[in-house]
């Protein structure tokens, strides 16, 4: 119990400062607006009218948490789900390409791994490249990918998925190589008394060695899933998803919008990494890989 | 040779067979596909009676398929065309395949084959892409053949370097400089505060993990439409992995070593430089690494929430919508240019400081 304290404390003290620094700014920045505003009406203001009325602008620089969390309350429990402003119809749609470009990164990266670690003429001539694909900033030119597999008549959840996929495959790649590398040399020896075929090899000892640099690769792979489908969302017109609302906020200076989208997005990465975490835990255990 | 090199002699020798057999019977294209399938067959035919079995054949096979494609390259090829184009790439692919089996002989051929084969695999794969651009007819407003974009790179170098100046030299470098330098300082503030490394560290573990590229709309509302918008956003996106990884590497010193400097009387400063910061180097660099590419994606996305009217993800964008995709390519070579680059320097300048770490070390064994 009081490990479980002194692990906790720390954190809520930390995210409490933060909350507290981030309502000292939300007065601070938005109150020369606010005082303008006074002044416009010509109103007698105190310290504690500012603080108040600072908290509750429908456009602030900066808005209150507490704004934050009854927009999304708003948008989410007491909009229906079909409708086109509930945060829940947008962050399914980017839910839903997330998870499909993730699942086709994972399965591309453990395949492209596969290949290099069993065939030395991929190794050398793709690994360079694998490394060389993640120096292009493909989110920057996603918007471009996505406009242009438009016009040849991919549409709706693909598109946004390839994005998703090309970052995504890329931490699996690395983690299975170094994983599907990474047995005992003792154990390969062993295998080979055996007589075990490549077959046999690969099957019973790289691939169980390798499951925890896997689910290492997918939590990362699944943040980063994410930020694909967002930015793959930007120029589709503003139409749906977390990062439409995004474009849509900024567009029409919606600063509640936006913070309520980007802490929706934060929420779902948090929630993603920790199944993937989850599932990893309970793998791992039953395969007797953790304590 | 092993049975898979086996497997690709006879693939290449089939498919030349076929693209011999359709320029001969089925309208060729040129002559010259005509004749270099003919030279790629005897090629194949060779590894079944083994005479003259050296590597170099194969890879000259290779070359010659390539050569003879490109020159009688045009839109609307016959299917002999692609059968070579086939054919020349399984006896590529056999060739290196075949020469990383010469690489334990001597370690100056060794090093130069394994430079030489990913270019060569570089080189493939820009030459398949000019091939299906201009031999499928591809309309540039899906995809521009290498060439095309060459053309036009060349022919705008100007915008290209105000658009990097912009992007890269003003907002991800300055970006990156301070949100790298601001989170190394407060690393090892937080490296001396046992509370605030409990406290700090799961929540910037958490934050790195975030979609913090969400934050650029609010960014240039807060900072305008210039430079320093985006090099906001990139100092936040750099500052988290950065952060992590710095307090993670300053842990990294095993007590033994710290132990051994206090009994040398060393003060914290020492302790400091002459220990935990070059253990901490390899992490550092891994955070750098990350951070390069996130730097430039940062700049260039913040890019299309309001810009002035120079930098990367400015041009792309409004390019992207005159449908001047030969341009949008240029820029997206100016990114991939400056990504690597940096990329390879930092590795450089990370095998420089931390020449002593085992995965840097020459494997002698």
């Amino acid at each position: 119990m009081n490990a479980a304290v002194a692990r906790v404390f720390p954190i809520a003290a930390v995210v409490a400062a933060i909350m507290i620094v981030w309502y000292g700014f939300t007065v601070y920045l938005n109150a020369p607006w606010q005082i303008e505003k006074y002044e416009k009406a010509g109103i007698e203001w105190q310290m504690e009218d500012l603080v108040r009325d600072t908290m509750a602008l429908d456009r602030p620089i900066l808005p209150a948490p507490h704004q934050i969390v009854s927009e999304i309350w708003q948008t989410t429990v007491e909009k229906k789900i079909t409708s086109k402003r509930s945060l829940i119809y947008h962050g399914g749609i980017t839910l839903s390409s997330t998870l499909l470009g993730f699942l086709m990164g994972t399965v591309l990266g453990i395949g492209l791994a596969v290949s290099i670690v069993e065939n030395r003429a991929m190794d050398k001539s793709l690994m360079p490249w694998i490394i060389t694909s993640q120096t292009i900033p493909i989110l920057a030119i996603a918007p471009m990918i996505i406009v242009v597999l438009n016009s040849i008549g991919l549409t709706g959840l693909l598109p946004k998925a390839m994005i998703s996929t090309y970052l995504s495959f890329f931490p699996v790649v690395v983690g299975m190589v170094k994983g599907l590398r990474s047995p005992d040399p003792m154990h390969i020896d062993l295998m080979r008394t055996y007589k075990a075929t490549r077959m046999q090899l690969f099957w019973k000892l790289r691939l169980p060695t390798s499951v925890p640099y896997l689910f290492a690769s997918m939590k990362v792979a699944i943040a980063i899933s994410l930020v694909g489908a967002i930015v793959g969302e930007l120029p589709t017109g503003a139409i749906a998803g977390l990062g439409a609302r995004l474009l849509a906020g900024s567009y029409y200076g919606q600063t509640i919008q936006i913070w309520s989208a980007l802490i929706s997005a934060a929420c779902m990465a948090a929630v993603l990494i920790s199944i993937v975490g989850l599932v990893s835990h309970i793998t791992l255990k039953r395969m007797g890989l953790q304590q | 040779m092993t049975g898979f090199q086996t497997l690709l002699s006879r693939l290449g020798a089939a498919t030349a067979l076929l693209a011999f057999a359709s320029g001969l019977f089925g309208g060729s294209t040129d002559m010259a596909v005509v004749g270099g399938s003919l030279l790629l067959l005897l090629a194949g035919v060779r590894h079944f009676t083994g005479i003259l079995p050296h590597v170099g054949i194969d890879l000259g096979a290779g070359l010659v398929g390539m050569a003879v494609l490109f020159l009688v390259l045009d839109s609307g090829m016959g299917a002999d065309f692609w059968w070579l184009l086939v054919a020349s790439w399984l006896f590529s692919w056999l060739a290196v395949e075949r020469g990383m089996m010469s690489l334990t002989n001597s370690p100056v051929l060794s090093n130069t084959l394994l430079l030489a084969v990913p270019v060569f695999f570089g080189m493939w794969i820009i030459f398949v892409w000019q091939m299906l651009a201009v031999g499928l007819d591809i309309p540039m407003v899906l995809l521009p053949s290498p060439a095309q974009i060459a053309v036009r790179f060349m022919a705008s170098t100007a915008v290209l370097w105000a658009d990097f100046q912009q992007t890269f030299l003003k907002s991800a470098l300055i970006g990156y400089l301070l949100g790298c330098g601001s989170a190394f300082i407060l690393a090892i503030i937080i490296d001396r505060v046992p509370f605030l490394q409990r406290g700090l560290l799961p929540v910037g573990n958490f934050v790195s993990a975030l979609p913090v590229i969400g934050i650029a709309p609010i960014m240039v509302m807060w900072f305008g439409f210039d430079w320093q918008s985006k090099a906001a956003v990139v100092v936040v996106m750099t500052f988290f992995p950065m952060l992590v990884n710095t307090v993670a590497g300053l842990q990294a010193s095993q007590a033994m070593e710290r132990d051994l400097l206090r009994t040398y009387a060393s003060s914290y400063f020492q302790l400091l430089v002459k220990l935990r910061l070059p253990t901490a180097a390899p992490f550092i660099f891994n955070a750098l690494k990350i951070n390069s590419t996130l730097a430039l994606i940062g700049a260039i996305v913040a890019e299309f929430f309001g810009t002035p009217i120079v930098g990367l993800g400015f041009r792309i964008s409004t390019e992207v919508g005159r449908m001047n995709l030969d341009m949008v390519w240029a820029e997206i070579v100016v990114a991939a240019l400056a990504g690597s680059i940096s990329y390879g320097l930092l590795s450089l300048l990370e095998k420089q400081v931390t020449f002593w770490h085992p995965s840097n070390r020459r494997n002698h064994s």
